[in-house]
């Protein structure tokens, strides 16, 4: 039973290999320097209709015509760089997994900072506080001896 | 030292409110609407045949003469079908509604359609490969872009068009872009 379930696994891993590399082989790349390049951009680039899928992962119509037109591109002797601004002129920012520096998107980067700064400015305001409240000046520390003899009579 | 007891009182709490209001203005919105990227963009360059007769083509200048709406659909496309009555409502009511039919099956499958529910568009685009949706950013049909009189892309609607959205939103939008025209 384990066994035949083992080999029916295996089976379906060597499907879906054999699959995933009939679908790079279809693409002839002039050396191995384009072939990691698309390979690159199709991992960084983002299907918009599948949203959380790279096009390299999607099935999707849209994610295939977006692979033909990296490969295309890439042919035609574009870097990466071009590629990808053709792609964000089209679909926007949404498009690449890496987005630019914004001021929409600067809250992200800025925001943790100014927690952890918010944070350790909050904490050195109460510790401040405490030692404050426990430091007693001459006078009161007269009255304190005081009301503690008073206390014991 | 009071002052600041009052914001440290009660600063978390305003942070904690607004922190609600944006995560529910994010529960409202659908986040497979995505913004076009051309939105105040001239219409990108294309040349394209004509749905019904190959031999005709058009550039980007057919959509120059607006205010018009681009509305892309396909055979394929079930809400292309739902929203196909009301594009029919809308040109009978005389808004010109360029067609683009966005990677179909088959041409005469897309004629055949045309002539049996009705053939809302001024002009019919053939984009079998999907090539002139690419420029326009279309990642799904049906999609409706608004272009303005100078051929600018205005508003991209991603979904159906109906009644109840063209006089909510959109109906709207048109009439600003009329106005602007003349």
């Amino acid at each position: 039973m384990i066994r035949s379930l083992l080999v029916t696994v295996a089976a379906v891993f060597v499907l879906i290999s054999a699959a995933s590399a009939e679908n790079e082989n279809s693409y002839k790349f002039d050396n191995e320097q384009q072939r990691a390049t698309y390979q690159q951009l199709t991992k960084e680039l983002r299907c918009p209709k599948c949203q959380n899928q790279n096009i390299a992962d999607s099935n999707a119509p849209l994610a295939e015509d977006m692979r033909d037109r990296s490969y295309q591109m890439l042919k035609e002797g574009k870097s990466r760089e071009e590629i990808i601004q053709f792609m964000v002129a089209r679909y926007g920012d949404f498009v690449h997994y890496q987005p630019p520096f914004t001021t929409a998107t600067s809250i992200l980067w800025w925001g943790p900072l100014l927690i952890v700064v918010i944070g350790i400015g909050v904490a050195i305001g109460l510790t401040r506080k405490k030692k404050a409240a426990v430091e007693l000046t001459p006078q009161e520390r007269e009255r304190l001896q005081q009301l503690r003899k008073s206390g014991d009579e | 030292m009071t002052k600041f007891r009052w914001l440290i009182l009660f600063g978390p709490l305003v942070l904690f409110i607004g922190l609600v209001g944006f995560l529910l203005k994010g529960l409202g919105s659908d986040p497979t609407e995505l913004n076009s990227a051309l939105i105040d963009e001239p219409v990108p360059q294309f040349e394209v045949s004509d749905l019904y007769d190959t031999e005709v083509t058009y550039d980007q200048s057919v959509l120059h003469e607006g205010p018009l709406l681009l509305n892309v659909w396909a055979t394929w496309c079930p809400t292309c079908r739902a929203e196909h009555e009301f594009l029919n409502e809308l040109a009978s009511r005389g808004i010109p509604i360029v067609g683009l039919n966005y990677k179909d099956d088959s041409r005469e499958k897309a004629v055949n359609w045309l002539n049996t529910l009705g053939d809302p568009y001024t002009v019919n685009l053939f984009d079998p490969q999907g090539e002139v949706a690419f420029e326009f950013g279309v990642y799904g049909a049906p999609e409706t872009y608004f272009i303005d009189h100078n051929g600018v892309i205005r508003y991209r609607h991603v979904g159906d068009v109906n009644e109840r959205n063209w006089s909510n939103q959109l109906q709207g939008i048109y009439q600003q872009l009329l106005e602007e025209a003349e």
